[in-house]
């Protein structure tokens, strides 16, 4: 394999004022490829996404390692150049669908901000391409929904607005951080079926965070698993859940519920084993 | 739109927007159409009709309809121009106020660190000051006048709005909106002018509303110990203070311009307090 990767990331240390998050994070996620990061609350997948989009919180300092996109340097990078790349090669898909958008400015506003100041469309093309891209995303009446501010439309329509704002510029990456966390379950299909054909279409490399195994076999062609900001195994997606190499990956299908199987019993995760993984992770802050 | 149609029907069916609407309403127009509306001319003199009680008092004139003062001035005539003074520097002293506040509560809230640090710092310091103190120093030292009042009200109470935005701008800034804002690639100027300050607006429309009471209230003060504009131009303060040398000849004097301070703080507070009411639940949703 020669091909680069089009996110680079190796050994990413991160502190949140002085307490460890990552811990020496390594993923590649390879152009045209669904690259999923699993792992429960607090393991520092959200972290790894706000990382990479510079967006991490205040107080936040990367140690050491390295982020690159398409071989430029994410973390060295100037500001001008983080904008410029924001929206037109890197995107993101945000969790939350009720925030995610302004509250008080129209879609057609919302949806226009970056394909002018991107693309350099004047206010009628980009209209036009907004339109076309609701279309996309199968939106019923987009005309009007162009019109409505975002409290006017269901959780599901405002996940398609975001994904065809991510969509819009054709970017190289985007980030989606659990994007249908948020919505119901039938919805959530739709949404994931959308984004993997849309994905498919524009060839787009994904790193696709979520917390759901089932999610994951869904939609991700790779697999990173991610444990108190640790990655504890990275595999294609047929191999992971056919032979998972680590007892957590083990103890999270064990607590994640599978419909080909439905008569297992759900177990959580052992309390023994998340106390080992923190153990170890903790020594690695010496 | 509907919603927006929808916010301001549910905001002009609250009894406190009402009446707070009525009480502005009524002092736009009196101000406004001041030379209209009054009977007599405010400064015009009649010694031989000096202390004419009210037209429901016993011993009143009917031209007089709420009496007159020590020098035969008709009190009606002095009241509606009074307005004048009251709503002007209410107006005007409460935008400024917001502009100012808003602009320095803006950048602290967004920008945070040490610029943050430095106006925060600063409206702790400000707001050490006794008002009402700080603003009689203020007009002194700059001298008497419309433009002074108004002045001194902005350099005190620009904090108010300050405080206020700064916090505001702290919430939603970590916002789900913001961070999508940032990852579109929007500069940081952009984001905090086209979509955090839109989210403001309802909040700081009652922010405005409620100054305008204090404002009335910090002129009232001004005239009242002869720090306004001069006094040959009537003013409630200044009425309160010209009724207190007679309060037992004429309590009308006195009691009636403090009905009309009253009644606008009144108003005011609450078209304030029924505009945050209602629109807090629709726009932030």
């Amino acid at each position: 394999m020669t091909v680069a990767p089009t996110l680079a990331v190796a050994s990413l240390r991160l502190d949140l004022g002085h307490t460890p998050i990552l811990r020496g994070v390594d993923i590649d996620v390879m152009p045209g490829e669904v690259h999923g990061l699993v792992g429960e609350s607090g393991a520092g997948k959200t972290m790894v996404g706000k990382a990479v989009l510079g967006i991490a919180p205040a107080g936040a300092r990367i140690r050491s390692g390295s982020m690159t996109f398409l071989r430029e340097d994410l973390i060295a990078m100037p500001e001008r150049r983080r904008r410029d790349l924001l929206g037109r090669q890197i995107a993101l898909i945000p969790q939350d669908p009720m925030t995610g958008l302004n509250p008080v400015l129209r879609i057609d506003r919302q949806m226009t901000d970056p394909l002018r100041l991107h693309l350099g469309l004047d206010r009628p093309a980009a209209a036009a391409k907004a339109l076309d891209l609701l279309h996309q995303v199968r939106i019923r009446e987009p005309e009007r929904v162009l019109r409505q501010y975002p409290h006017e439309l269901s959780g599901g329509m405002r996940q398609r607005v975001l994904i065809a704002m991510a969509f819009s510029c054709r970017p190289q990456l985007i980030v989606a951080d659990e994007p249908t966390t948020a919505l119901d379950v039938t919805v959530q299909r739709q949404i994931l079926r959308l984004i993997k054909e849309l994905q498919e279409t524009a060839g787009t490399a994904i790193l696709f965070i979520t917390h759901d195994l089932g999610v994951v076999s869904k939609i991700c062609d790779r697999v990173s698993v991610i444990h108190s900001g640790r990655i504890l195994e990275s595999a294609g997606v047929a191999d992971l859940f056919d032979f998972p190499q680590h007892d957590y990956t083990r103890a999270l299908m064990r607590a994640t519920p599978r419909y080909d199987r439905p008569g297992d019993l759900l177990q959580p995760v052992p309390a023994d084993l998340t106390a080992r993984l923190i153990a170890e992770a903790e020594a690695l802050d010496a | 739109m509907a919603d927006r149609r929808g916010a301001l029907v549910s905001a002009a069916s609250d009894a406190r927007v009402l009446f707070g609407a009525a009480v502005l309403l009524a002092l736009i127009v009196a101000a406004a159409a001041a030379p209209l509306l009054a009977p007599h001319d405010p400064l015009e003199q009649d010694l031989l009709a000096s202390f004419l009680p009210p037209a429901f008092q016993a011993g009143a004139d009917p031209v007089f309809p709420l009496g007159t003062d020590s020098l035969g001035r008709d009190l009606l005539s002095r009241l509606i121009y009074g307005a004048r003074v009251a709503l002007t520097v209410a107006l005007v002293a409460a935008s400024l106020a917001a502009l100012l506040g808003t602009a320095l509560g803006l950048i602290a809230g967004y920008f945070g660190g040490w610029v943050d640090a430095v106006i925060s710092r600063l409206v702790d310091v400000w707001m050490a000051f006794p008002p009402v103190l700080l603003s009689i120093v203020l007009v002194a030292i700059i001298g008497a006048g419309l433009h002074s009042v108004i002045i001194a009200i902005v350099i005190i109470d620009w904090t108010r709005f300050c405080r206020v935005v700064r916090a505001e701008v702290l919430v939603q800034r970590e916002q789900d909106y913001v961070a999508s804002a940032v990852t579109i690639g929007l500069g940081r100027w952009r984001i905090l002018w086209h979509e955090i300050l839109p989210n403001l607006l309802p909040l700081l429309l009652v922010l405005i509303t409620l100054e305008m009471g204090i404002a009335i209230i910090v002129e009232a003060i001004l005239s009242f110990v002869g720090l306004s504009v001069s006094s040959d131009q009537a003013t409630w303060g200044g009425l309160i203070q010209e009724g207190r040398l007679y309060i037992h000849q004429a309590w009308w004097i006195m009691v009636l311009p403090m009905a009309c301070i009253i009644v606008s703080v009144l108003g005011l507070n609450a078209l304030g307090d029924g505009l945050r009411r209602t629109l807090d639940p629709v726009m932030r949703r």
